[in-house]
């Protein structure tokens, strides 16, 4: 168990507040009127039965979906349609439920591909591969040396990522994300089909980015143990429909939590 | 035991990310590039001419569509009219302002191919694999359409071909009938080598890293804040480039004349051929499969007469189309990184040699 | 003033003043355009069996023609007096070497490619088609061949009639094309919709694995289809060659199919006729009328640049399924 953050953390310290928000395809209705906020340096953890609308609510925060009804909220600005690369631009990292690495690619390549929009040298210096883009590629290089070492894949760094076990892959996505240096980290299932140890080391190395670097998270996970011991505030949607909101001990014990992963009647 | 890496520590980031991080790969470009230059002085006029400068050439153009294929993952059937912008681009400049050097039109040719690229790549926002084949074949036939329905293009000459003028550099005619091929190999050389060091320094950075992101997952790359239409954009402009000016290298220092069949659609496949042998997404593979796609015909042609069979050319031709057919659907099925994947392995074998290991 | 009136309203002036010209150049437009449906269906038989783009169809039209004038060719000098019956036979002899084609793909490119990424199966088409040039022209020559028209008894000659204030002159067999195509694309419908294979079909271009889980045997729906396309090609390979010479220069026009595709979408079989319909229609009418203007010869590209702009609106096509992105 962790300390908790105040629960009554002034409202100027959201980060992120979702409004109303509803998506539908054709006729299904995937988030239905949700409302939740995330704030400035916790985990955000998002729970709720299968197709419940978790990883579209992703989606919509880092703008791959345009929600129908309801506004998003981010570091105090209103936001409408947004194309994915903007929210990227403006701070939202994320991490995939399949791993979504680029096959083709070492791992260094593929975490030094998180650091894109940090680059500021054009194409002539990009050409040369000397003077100031050279410099730019070895500070950004020793930065993402730092995440390397910090996630412990030193020894893969050369390896094409698609030839790595899952878990691995699942570190490399991380460390992709982290080198953007986001506000923000949004993580789908970041344990999903791992081991105990793999779990333990993913839950260490959250906890890690959420202290040292101050990033706020909001993850989706199903295994509750971990979502009890990580998050700060937990989120439940059923059937797209926020039904319970707060601590985890709090909607542990709620009513409707119980009954939608029972499955009671409706 | 002349291939070892032990004991070559890199102690800076500078070391590690250079393109080749082993001396010994570093002594072996040496010599290659040095040896390439002291073919100049080679009397063998039939060996430069129709060996070494076509090859060079094409290797420019396998390049240029590696970089939108191969590593932007963008399948293009246009390569060869993207070629011929080039070399009618060349044409046109170098017939308007003859006082300016060829070489400058020939390396600026390349600028009006990637306009044109540019503009045939902007669906390719909303257009993904085979569809934007299908795209990129509207660009083939357009042009080529207009290489021949545009007679401005080739100064209404009557008989619709382009004819090279003599011009020189320093005094020495570069293009034209009375070029030696020693001059004109050695320019040749000279633009195809600093080319291919500029698109290694390209793909090497982050440029190279944005294509093969989008190649290699385009969702996954937007939501890392890659835009998606810029990057293709950009694949699409270099790539035109380096065949542009590989289409005005072509006309200019090889062909010294041209018609607009040159650029057909035959071309395109030929190059993209070269690509898929020599492997997708690598620099050496594109010298490779350019050295294969080329010499293949060749070797055909010239060796069976040595054995004492008698093969007629059309023979040799058809047996040429169906030994590159299949050779495709063997690498795409064996090794579909192609020649470049067997060198890598190559090398790693002789790495460890005598080990397996 | 004179550009924007030779584009925008000449052309529409003549059409109303000449409709007797109207209408044969819609006609040609749709022969032609049949011709592109029948090379788009064989596309669109191996795409929604297989996932594969068959680059090579268009190719596979000429071989199967080639083949059947070489075979007739042979079985006359071999002592068949009858060119009729050598014909028919020859026909026959043809389907079998179609057969043998599909199953010959089947086992040296598709099986040993399965599961790679659709791109890659799309680029060992290319390599078929290279091969298939390469083998064609060195078993029966490169030169341009006539089709066997006449010993295949199919109706020669010219209707010719009076209407709309001039002569419409139409091909007797433009007209059995016509009819042939018709039956040949209903069976297929029924076929596929209504018998066994038909569903084991439909199956497997939903998913291989789950065909694969229920004991659908891959490699035989893969022959069926490539077979299928192969008779689809040689029913267009015959009306094709009737038409004009037979020679792998037909490759170019072959490729106007894809942009047949694009319009009718990939996996329908009502799209690839409506598609190839209208781009037959579209490039005969934009070159009679439009072509003069820019100096001619605007079918050669007509087709893609159509496709292209079209692409941009509509880029699943009219008749192909929308695909939600996921992640």
């Amino acid at each position: 168990m962790r300390p908790r953050s105040d629960a009554d953390a002034a409202a100027t310290d959201v980060l992120l507040s979702v409004e109303g928000v509803t998506l539908t395809f054709g006729g299904v209705t995937a988030i239905n009127d949700v409302s939740f906020d995330i704030r400035k340096g916790e985990i955000r953890a998002i729970i709720g039965p299968n197709g419940a609308g978790k990883t579209s609510m992703l989606n919509v925060i880092n703008g791959f979906y345009t929600p129908q009804r309801g506004r998003l909220t981010f570091k105090g600005e209103a936001r409408t349609k947004m194309r994915p690369y903007e929210a990227a631009r403006g701070g939202i990292a994320r991490t995939f439920q399949n791993v979504a690495l680029f096959k083709g690619m070492s791992a260094l390549d593929n975490i030094m591909t998180g650091r894109s929009l940090k680059m500021r040298r054009g194409l002539f210096w990009q050409l040369l591969r000397h003077g100031p883009a050279m410099t730019e590629e070895i500070g950004h290089r020793r930065k993402v040396e730092e995440i390397i070492d910090f996630l412990e894949i030193a020894h893969i760094r050369r390896v094409q990522v698609g030839r790595l076990p899952y878990g691995l892959q699942k570190r490399v996505e991380l460390g992709r994300a982290l080198a953007m240096e986001p506000d923000l980290l949004l993580l789908d299932e970041p344990m999903a089909g791992m081991n105990l140890e793999e779990k333990e080391d993913m839950s260490r190395f959250i906890i890690d980015v959420n202290q040292e670097f101050g990033t706020t998270i909001a993850l989706i996970e199903h295994d509750m143990g971990v979502v009890m011991d990580l998050s700060d505030r937990v989120v439940v949607l059923d059937y797209g429909r926020k039904i319970a909101d707060g601590t985890p001990d709090r909607v542990k014990n709620n009513q409707a939590v119980i009954d939608a992963y029972l499955g009671v009647a409706h | 035991m002349l291939y070892r890496e032990a004991g070559q520590f890199k102690t800076s980031y500078l070391a590690d990310q250079a393109i080749f991080p082993i001396r010994q790969d570093r002594i072996g470009m040496a010599v290659i590039i040095a040896g390439a230059y002291l073919l100049t002085l080679t009397q063998n006029d039939f060996l430069l001419n129709a060996m070494m400068i076509p090859f060079l050439i094409f290797t420019l153009a396998a390049i240029g569509l590696n970089l939108l294929t191969g590593y932007t993952g963008l399948l293009s059937l246009g390569t060869g009219a993207f070629m011929g912008v080039g070399a009618y681009a060349c044409y046109k400049l170098t017939s308007l302002f003859p006082d300016v050097n060829v070489l400058v039109w020939v390396v600026a040719s390349g600028f009006f191919a990637a306009l044109v690229g540019v503009i045939f790549g902007v669906p390719s926002l909303r257009i993904k694999g085979f569809y934007l084949a299908i795209a990129t074949l509207a660009a083939q036939f357009f042009l080529e359409w207009c290489f021949i329905r545009v007679p401005w293009l080739y100064n209404y000459n009557v008989s619709g071909a382009i004819e090279v003028p003599t011009r020189t550099l320093f005094g020495i005619p570069v293009t034209g009938p009375t070029a030696t091929a020693q001059t004109r190999y050695l320019i040749v050389l000279t633009i195809v080598a600093v080319m291919t060091w500029l698109a290694s320094n390209l793909v090497h950075g982050r440029i190279g890293r944005m294509w093969m992101a989008v190649r290699d997952m385009d969702i996954a790359a937007e939501l890392i804040g890659i835009r998606p239409l810029p990057t293709k954009l950009l694949a699409f402009a270099i790539s035109s480039f380096y065949c542009g000016v590989s289409g005005a290298l072509m006309v200019f220092l090889w062909y010294g004349g041209a018609e607009a069949t040159v650029f057909n659609i035959n071309q395109s496949f030929n190059v993209l051929f070269m690509i898929i042998i020599g492997g997708l997404g690598s620099l050496i593979g594109s010298y490779l499969g350019a050295a294969l796609i080329f010499i293949l015909p060749i070797v055909l042609r010239f060796v069976p007469p040595r054995l004492g069979l008698d093969i007629q050319a059309a023979t040799v031709e058809h047996v040429t189309f169906m030994i590159v057919g299949a050779l495709i659907i063997f690498f795409l099925i064996v090794e579909p990184h192609g020649l470049a994947r067997l060198w890598q392995i190559a090398k790693q074998k002789l790495r460890v040699w005598p080990f397996p290991y | 003033m004179d550009l924007l009136y030779s584009i925008f309203i000449d052309p529409f002036v003549q059409m109303a003043t000449a409709p007797d010209l109207l209408a044969q150049t819609l006609w040609e437009g749709l022969v032609g355009g049949m011709l592109y449906a029948l090379i788009a269906l064989g596309f669109v038989l191996i795409f929604k069996a297989s996932g594969v783009f068959n680059f090579a169809q268009g190719i596979m039209v000429v071989f199967a023609a080639l083949t059947l004038i070489g075979l007739h060719k042979l079985l006359v000098q071999n002592g068949v007096s009858n060119a009729t019956a050598a014909a028919y036979l020859a026909l026959l002899l043809t389907i079998g070497v179609m057969f043998v084609l599909a199953f010959a793909v089947e086992r040296l490119v598709l099986r040993p490619l399965v599961n790679q990424p659709d791109i890659i199966l799309f680029m060992a088409t290319f390599g078929l088609t290279y091969f298939l040039i390469g083998f064609g022209e060195l078993v029966f020559g490169g030169d341009p061949k006539i089709m066997i028209t006449e010993d295949l008894r199919l109706p020669t000659g010219a209707i010719t009639y009076k209407a709309l204030g001039g002569l419409l002159s139409l091909q007797r067999l433009d007209i059995a094309a016509a009819v042939i195509a018709a039956i040949m694309v209903t069976t297929m419908a029924v076929f596929f919709s209504k018998t066994r294979i038909g569903r084991a079909l439909r199956a497997v271009a939903d998913s291989h694995k789950a065909a694969l889980s229920v004991g659908i045997s891959l490699e035989q729906i893969w022959v069926i289809v490539w077979f299928a396309s192969g008779l689809v090609a040689l029913v267009t390979g015959i009306m094709w060659g009737a038409r004009s010479d037979v020679s792998f220069a037909l490759e170019v026009i072959a490729l106007k199919a894809l942009p047949v595709l694009i319009l009718g979408g990939f996996t329908s079989i009502p799209g690839a006729i409506v598609g190839g319909l209208i781009i037959g229609i579209g490039e005969k009418l934009a070159e009679f009328y439009w072509g003069p203007l820019i100096g001619g010869g605007t079918d050669s590209w007509f087709a893609y640049v159509l496709a292209l702009v079209f692409l941009l609106f509509w880029p699943h096509g009219l008749f192909g399924e929308k695909i939600i992105e996921r992640v």
